[in-house]
């Protein structure tokens, strides 16, 4: 057994330090939430995450992210297509705008938008001739979501396309096949998997989100209430059972959203070859 | 002819191409340009706009305020706290990973992206539920009058919870492109393990390794969902940086929010530099 593992030192001590931190910090607590959720009565669990109030907001959180989350799929392609295939004048400048949202704090996030978004801001008062309103709606919601979830849609797909041999399309090409037909039928098909991963991710990313949205919604339950933010009420009116009924609902989206990542992943790999992982 | 001279091959009749029409790539580039330009640029420019619309004196007396003080000391106390800890936990998970083979080894990388995936709303309430008073270790801390919820080390635990890939990744991204052979051939000149790791793996890791910290402390110093739950919002003790520009926000004090949310909002451009640079002193030569 020893001999495979490895012949560098440390394996004992390095392996022994992760799990003791990972248990302590992110395991014992998780546990904690999914004990409280299974020792607590059914009837409070289906009351809490049947109200109309928790219906609401959950409906909010999934379809607004997973309208973010396929913004994201699409503008991403987008952004990654332009950083991979062309050079131009400030290129590198756009890549850095990418991880902007990456790198700033969500709270920082949540109050640009609700300046630049809101009536009287520097987009939104363009806006509200269109009779589009942002904040305090459910497009705010969605607007933060997408913000947050960019850098991940972009991030996943540009390495595969950088990756990407362009002899294929020149086959394409050869065998009279226009630009348009040679993205469709032999560069989309290559490269799906690593959108579907990217559009995963940002539903992820945006279904957990709430530093950014708790601004721009103004948390109007019934209407522009993420079930995040439902949690957090729950909780400071010490409603635990609530606030856990809640979480699990969501805990167990993310799981799903994290094992169909997995899946995805080894989809990929077994699309493009390991260098695709 | 010399021996081994390329022969000439009769070039294509046409060149395939596989690139775009110059219209389509233009509008293409635009595109990019334009989405990002709304979607990310202005609102980070508003955050200055916004912070300096009253001037600079009212953006100083903002930032020197003593709740804004006192928040400041708090923001970078945890990060001074998280970031090692996390940083060594990120080494040490990186080596087990790329240097050894062993069972289980997937799941150690799921669990330790599990932050990334669970909602720092839910990872605030999970401390709540293990560490509050009516919590697993409530009474047994209370009876020994240590307050972990709404107190300092809430607020560090929440962080470091949040803050815990990022690394984790960044190392392992390094170590698993770079393979254990340095190491190795280090190990048969007769290294000790703590040798071989100040004095192959590190230098080998160093730009991975600042990248990931930067990341961390950016996350550490800007998490808002986690400590928001678990901080209780006490007045000079227990409020960070992002709750305090909150607390601004929801007073009407616009200009105090963005003054300190722009402090943040530097602090993120400034990771953005170091990732630059990370990028620039790592690309092969």
């Amino acid at each position: 057994m020893r001999r495979t593992r490895g012949i560098l030192p440390g394996f004992g001590l390095s392996l022994g330090t992760s799990i003791l931190y990972l248990t302590l910090l992110v395991l014992i607590p998780l546990a904690g939430v999914a004990l409280r959720g299974a020792t607590s009565h059914w009837e409070e669990i289906w009351r809490a995450t049947t109200s109309p109030r928790a219906i609401a907001s959950v409906r909010l959180s999934f379809t607004a992210s997973i309208a973010a989350g396929a913004a994201n799929a699409v503008g991403g392609l987008l952004v990654a297509w332009v950083l991979v295939r062309y050079r131009f004048a400030g290129r590198s400048a756009l890549d850095a705008l990418v991880d902007v949202p990456f790198a700033l704090p969500t709270a920082v996030a949540g109050l640009a938008l609700t300046a630049v978004y809101a009536p009287d801001g520097w987009i939104g008062r363009w806006l509200l001739p269109l009779g589009v309103r942002v904040s305090y709606t459910p497009i705010g919601v969605w607007l933060a979501m997408t913000f947050v979830g960019l850098p991940f849609a972009v991030r996943t797909v540009q390495p595969v396309l950088a990756d990407l041999d362009t002899h294929l399309e020149e086959a394409a090409a050869v065998l009279g096949a226009n630009r348009l037909q040679a993205f469709v039928r032999v560069v989309f098909p290559t490269i799906l998997p690593a959108v579907l991963t990217g559009f995963t991710l940002a539903v992820a990313r945006a279904l957990g989100e709430y530093g950014s949205i708790v601004f721009i919604s103004g948390n109007l339950p019934l209407r522009t209430e993420i079930a995040p933010l439902l949690i957090v009420s729950h909780l400071e009116q010490y409603d635990y059972s609530g606030a856990t009924s809640l979480a699990l609902v969501l805990l167990l989206a993310s799981f799903g959203l994290l094992l169909s990542t997995n899946l995805l992943q080894r989809w990929s790999v077994r699309r493009l070859g390991p260098a695709a992982g | 002819m010399a021996f081994g001279e390329p022969i000439a091959i009769a070039p294509p009749l046409r060149q395939p191409s596989v690139t775009e029409p110059a219209p389509v790539r233009w509008l293409l580039v635009s595109a990019a340009g334009l989405l990002l330009g709304i979607f990310v640029l202005v609102p980070l420019a508003a955050v200055f706009a916004t912070a300096l619309r009253a001037g600079a004196g009212r953006y100083l007396a903002a930032l020197l305020h003593p709740d804004a003080r006192s928040a400041i000391g708090l923001t970078l106390l945890t990060a001074a706290i998280v970031v090692p800890v996390n940083a060594f936990f990120g080494i040490a998970a990186a080596w087990a990973i790329a240097n050894f083979r062993f069972r289980g080894k997937r799941l150690l990388i799921t669990l330790i992206d599990l932050p990334f995936s669970v909602s720092p709303v839910i990872a605030g309430l999970a401390l709540v539920l293990v560490f509050g008073r009516q919590g697993w270790a409530g009474s047994w801390l209370e009876a020994r009058q240590i307050r972990i919820v709404f107190a300092v080390p809430g607020v560090v635990l929440a962080t470091a919870f949040v803050t815990l890939p990022y690394v984790a990744r960044e190392v392992l991204a390094v170590l698993e492109a770079q393979g254990s052979t340095e190491e190795t051939a280090a190990l048969t000149l007769g290294a000790g393990g703590w040798q071989i790791l100040a004095r192959v793996t590190l230098p080998k890791i160093r730009w991975g390794l600042l990248y990931g910290i930067a990341l961390c402390n950016a996350r550490a110093m800007g998490e808002f969902g986690a400590v928001s739950v678990i901080s209780g919002h006490i007045r000079g003790e227990t409020i960070t940086v992002p709750l305090h520009a909150q607390i601004l926000y929801d007073q009407y004090d616009a200009v105090g929010a963005f003054a300190v949310a722009s402090l943040l909002a530097l602090m993120a451009l400034f990771t953005l530099v170091t990732k630059k640079y990370v990028e620039w002193r790592s690309r092969p030569a």
